[in-house]
């Protein structure tokens, strides 16, 4: 999945520094559907209402500065490296100080919501085991980065009950896990 | 709602933006950052008396050559270091390839020399007004430079300042050769490198606080 993502954006990319307003709309809609997790992880619940600024910021950062990917690099490093600026300023200006995993090579704005490989499969036989809509709630709020309210409205139940369903889901996988040791 | 609508309004009116913009704006910087240290040699330091037979020696050219090599250096560095996550390791091995050499060789020329005229080789008549004339002509083609590199998007901003002043002490320096009388390769590796490496240091402390973008 992942080289798919980078060619495909990459191309986009290329058109959209050349003037094409249409592949810069695609562009930004995939950024912004990777930034908003990505910032509301990171912020989290108690700056959750900073997260659509600072997404907001970081488009117009992406726009203004468009000039400056090297078409020989690639995208998808590029706007991570931007995401990760705009994320360590927002702390700044906030003095907020916090140890950012720098060289997290997993935690980067493309990887870190799909699990792949064996990770992927074990995920899915853990969370497999659970009602489907528990599944749904812990992939949403734990893998996805949705706040409870959104993976609640998802499956047409209010943030109350989210919360308490989401509850009994990781009960259930603690149950599942800590038996075996590890 | 709103973000989608910031797209919009991002998509609906783009116009083109070649990523060459970021060495041709970076290289007109030096065009015209050559010409003020140019202007301020001729008519504020002036010009060495004996430029027109200077000319036809090879010190005169070595040391151009290696000042430009350090700005060629501070160069490419920058043109990295100005994008989101550049580290412009290639340019900075540039610079340190010609100060290596070049340290070498005054090293060398020093050791040849009569014992009793190393110093005044080493030292010439301006070691102590060198490295400050640079630094001086430096001043504004940093400041333009940094300015410039702002506009774009730097993510290690002390580096990025460094390279900056590399790239500005290199350019002033090639201008400052116009003005100065000395010959000897120590005193170029010595006091020329020292002038560059000031205006670095100058950049690098600038850097995280001129270089910051939003």
């Amino acid at each position: 999945m992942f080289p798919d993502v980078e060619q495909r954006l990459k191309t986009l990319m290329l058109r959209a520094q050349a003037g094409d307003g249409q592949a810069w709309r695609e562009v930004l809609t995939l950024l912004n559907l990777r930034l908003t997790p990505y910032f509301r992880r990171r912020l989290g619940a108690d700056h959750a209402a900073e997260v659509e600024d600072l997404v907001q910021e970081t488009l117009l950062a992406v726009h203004r500065r468009r000039m400056t990917y090297d078409p020989g690099q690639p995208f998808t490093a590029w706007a991570h490296a931007m995401a990760r600026y705009k994320l360590i300023d927002h702390w700044r200006r906030r003095s907020i100080r916090r140890h950012v995993p720098l060289d997290d090579v997993a935690d980067t704005l493309w990887v870190d919501e799909a699990p792949q490989g064996e990770v992927k499969a074990d995920l899915d036989r853990l969370l497999g085991g659970l009602p489907e809509r528990q599944e749904q709630l812990v992939r949403g709020v734990k893998i996805e980065g949705l706040s409870l309210a959104e993976a609640g409205e998802r499956l047409g139940m209010s943030e109350g009950a989210a919360k308490v369903s989401l509850h009994r889901a990781l009960k259930a996988l603690m149950a599942r896990v800590a038996p075996r040791g590890d | 709602m709103e973000t989608d609508k910031l797209i919009d309004r991002l998509a609906g009116d783009l116009r083109p933006a070649s990523a060459r913009q970021v060495p041709w704006r970076i290289a007109a910087v030096a065009a015209l950052g050559g010409l003020v240290a140019l202007a301020l040699v001729v008519w504020w330091l002036g010009m060495r008396p004996d430029l027109m037979t200077a000319v036809h020696g090879k010190m005169f050219w070595m040391k151009a050559a290696y000042a430009a090599v350090l700005g060629l250096g501070g160069f490419l560095a920058l043109e990295r270091l100005a994008r989101p996550g550049g580290v412009g390791r290639a340019g900075l091995w540039v610079a340190a390839a010609a100060l290596l050499l070049l340290v070498g060789l005054g090293s060398l020329q020093l050791m040849a020399a009569p014992s009793e005229v190393r110093s005044a080789l080493w030292m010439g008549q301006s070691w102590r007004r060198c490295p400050l004339y640079i630094l001086a002509l430096a001043a504004p083609i940093l400041v333009a430079t940094l300015l410039t590199v702002r506009g774009f998007a730097p993510t290690r901003l002390a580096l990025a300042g460094g390279a900056a002043g590399l790239f500005a002490g290199g350019v002033a320096a090639t201008a400052y050769g116009l003005h100065c009388p000395e010959t000897a390769l120590a005193f170029v590796a010595t006091w020329y490198s020292l002038g560059v490496l000031l205006t670095a240091a100058l950049g690098a402390a600038l850097g995280p606080l001129v270089l910051r973008w939003r």
